[in-house]
């Protein structure tokens, strides 16, 4: 179709990953040998001829994109959403070329250049000139166009007087500004962008997103993954929400981020108006389980900075000694933390009881402390001295949930850190850091 | 305006690699030349390391090869000239097998970051090795003076080993650095190898000193044709190259060629994945 530079047709992206069998109740030494041995001889085959091992005795395929199809068209700008994990990462990694498709095909017309980072290469002992030469180089530029553009780029980035420094000795804001203002003088066809315009302080942010305007009407052809909805809203017409590594929705932008924040499926309240249909036996019902904010205010979207409340409501039927466990599950479900009510009645097995009536319990969550990404919460309620597993009271899972965000403008755990975390970590926590010049010395 | 069109598919090798590959050149030069410059940046010790590390092991092998153990130059050339026409192409193989094969891991920023032909990183060290190469080589004219000895035309020749040698440590250099990707062992077997090699390829002597029956089997040790070559062209005339084993340690070295070369393009794409 004429038009049309970017086509993606059942695009997949799969992962293989190992996972041990834990299966047996006991395992000969003779098969371990055996099979080890076996595995070694195809192993080194493998190696040879250069195919993946992949350790494990069962294999699973992770698709990180499936059925990924869709078309951009010349000049467009297309703005990618989802969550973390919802497979943008991987579907701007294809497109640039970077990592090679599992399955179905993508067509490309034109040069692509791929800005997933700022500063990628930056070399530290060189210095400011001869890095803009290398990371121009590694963006894709040839030398002219660098050489053409070398006096805008350093104007840009505010660091004429430091060109002939290594950039070992730039402060990081003067780094950040060099490395965008290289990526920001790149003029390929089509632009594939990830979140990168985050970084620096706010005025240079401000720098920044203008110059994504001026890429934006001038004609290019632009793909653009931001967490940041105003810059999506500003900068693209359309927009693709992906979910589970599949395009949920594509459409307006408008349309798309409201699709997007709708499917996050967040529940951060629950409650049983009819208290007879509320989890829970003849000693104890829930009312409400939700989390609020420091205001009291019921919310579903969270500053990482933010301190939150759980707030439970329950009504008790019978005296008992009752201990309540809440546990923080993280957006892959992975099991953050646990937290109990139990110390704060008593010594174990002889805690105060709670007598009949109806009752609000909440526990508090400071800010600066968990993870950015989906949260949710399972609820326990159980009678010591039994253990909670022991027919516990209520036992809820996925009660309620919300969404936490770490925001990039420096006042988060993540400070001026632009990147993902790699691994992602349970809890963010801000911790103090101090550092303090011991001597001026240079040994 | 280019009006080209790229098509991505699995298990679809990229058409026109080796067009890709010239086409990504100016990133090939760069990247070479940071390579270089980083190296020799900061330390005045950067271009002395260059001269000194050959030129104290073949003091060494002089004493030990030539003093002590009295094993025979090839004719009529002083024996440290002979040891040092070794030093060379050993040196510019070791450091360049060494760099190539860690340098997919180094660039891992790189290769997870921006596409480009992934070739271009080990093949780009290779060239900050034959920098460190060239600079030994003004020790050679330098000894050559001091010992008066004038090379013949041969030494016009000497570019031809010069690739040879670059080749010879292309080939594993490929195939180990994109193993490393996945399997960070393999590092440890440079260092090893290299150890290893210096002693059983004739860099402390001659190859000449080797029984003539055994003489076919030692040429498949690649370095050995690359050592002789040079031999050949520094020393003239005192030591002919023995043609055999020359052809055998070519082949040898072409063979590691086409294994790197296709088993690095067989990993190539998922080296993103795995690094």
């Amino acid at each position: 179709m004429a038009g049309v530079v970017v086509k993606s047709e059942n695009l997949g992206k799969k992962y293989v990953i190992g996972h041990q069998a834990k299966g047996g109740r006991y395992i000969a030494l003779r098969d371990v040998l055996v099979q080890n041995t076996r595995g070694l001889w195809s192993k080194a085959l493998d190696l040879l001829k250069g195919n993946p091992i992949i350790q494990g005795d069962t294999l699973e395929e992770i698709w990180a994109l499936k059925d990924i199809n869709f078309e951009i068209r010349k000049g467009e700008v297309l703005g990618i959403i989802g969550r973390n994990g919802a497979g943008k990462s991987t579907l701007l990694k294809v497109l640039s070329r970077i990592t090679a498709p599992s399955s179905g095909r993508v067509t490309i017309k034109g040069r692509v250049a791929s800005l997933l980072e700022v500063g990628t290469g930056f070399h530290p002992e060189l210095t400011g000139r001869e890095n803009i030469y290398l990371n121009g180089a590694i963006l894709g530029m040839s030398r002219a166009e660098i050489k053409r553009k070398f006096d805008e780029i350093v104007a840009f980035a505010e660091v004429e007087q430091y060109l002939d420094t290594p950039v070992k000795r730039y402060s990081s804001g003067m780094y950040v500004r060099l490395a965008f203002a290289v990526a920001a003088h790149l003029e390929p066809e089509i632009l594939v962008v990830d979140e990168v315009l985050a970084v620096g302080d706010t005025e240079f942010q401000k720098k920044c997103l203008g110059k994504m305007d001026d890429v934006a009407c001038g004609g290019r052809t632009v793909l653009f993954v931001s967490h940041n909805m105003n810059a999506i809203q500003r900068l693209c017409k359309r927009c693709i929400v992906l979910s589970h590594g599949r395009i949920a929705f594509d459409g307006e932008s408008g349309n798309a981020i409201g699709n997007y924040l709708k499917s996050k499926d967040l529940n951060q309240q629950v409650s049983w108006p009819q208290i007879s249909q509320a989890p829970g036996n003849d000693i104890i019902r829930l009312r409400a389980v939700r989390i609020v904010g420091d205001d009291g205010q019921v919310c579903s979207n969270f500053d990482v900075r933010d301190p939150l409340k759980l707030e439970i409501e329950f009504q008790v039927y019978k005296e008992a000694q009752l201990a309540i466990s809440a546990q923080f599950i993280g957006a892959l479900g992975s099991y953050i933390m646990a937290s109990m009510d139990n110390y704060i009645r008593g010594s174990w097995g002889k805690q105060l009881p709670y007598s009949v009536g109806s009752y609000k319990t909440s526990c508090y969550i400071p800010g600066d402390f968990l993870n950015e990404g989906k949260l949710s919460i399972n609820l326990w309620i159980y009678s010591p001295p039994f253990a909670p597993y022991v027919s516990p009271h209520i036992k809820l899972e996925d009660v309620v949930s919300i969404d936490i965000n770490d925001s990039h403008d420096l006042g988060g755990a993540r400070g001026a850190y632009p990147y993902e975390w790699g691994i992602e970590p349970a809890v963010r926590p801000k911790l103090k850091w101090t550092t303090e010049l011991i001597t001026e010395d240079n040994e | 305006m280019h009006d080209e069109t790229i098509i991505l598919e699995s298990d679809r090798t990229i058409k026109n690699y080796w067009n890709d590959l010239w086409r990504y050149r100016e990133l090939f030069i760069i990247l070479a030349w940071r390579d270089v410059s980083v190296r020799y940046k900061q330390t005045i010790i950067g271009v002395l390391w260059a001269i000194l590390r050959p030129f104290l092991t073949m003091l060494v092998f002089v004493v030990i090869f030539g003093r002590l153990a009295k094993l025979p130059s090839d004719g009529n050339a002083p024996y440290a000239l002979l040891v040092f026409a070794a030093m060379l192409p050993w040196s510019l193989f070791s450091v360049s097998l060494g760099e190539a094969s860690n340098s997919l891991i180094g660039n891992e920023k790189l290769i997870s970051k921006v596409y480009f032909p992934r070739m271009i990183i080990p093949v780009s060290t290779v060239v900050a090795a034959f920098v460190d190469f060239l600079i030994s080589f003004i020790i050679l004219l330098g000894m050559m003076g001091y010992y008066r000895f004038l090379p013949g035309w041969n030494l016009l020749l000497l570019p031809v080993f010069i690739i040879l040698a670059l080749l010879a440590s292309l080939g594993p250099g490929l195939w180990i650095t994109a193993l490393n990707v996945k399997y960070r062992d393999f590092r440890y077997i440079i260092p090893f190898v290299v150890q290893f090699g210096l002693y059983i390829s004739p860099v402390g002597f001659s190859s000449s000193v080797i029984p003539e029956k055994w003489r076919l089997l030692y040429s498949l040790n690649p370095i050995v044709g690359v050592i002789d070559g040079f031999r050949w062209c520094i020393l003239g005339w005192n030591s002919p190259i023995y043609w055999p084993g020359f052809i055998l340690s070519t082949v040898v070295i072409i063979f590691f060629l086409w294994l790197g070369i296709w088993s690095f393009r067989k990993m190539e794409n998922s080296f993103a994945d795995l690094i």
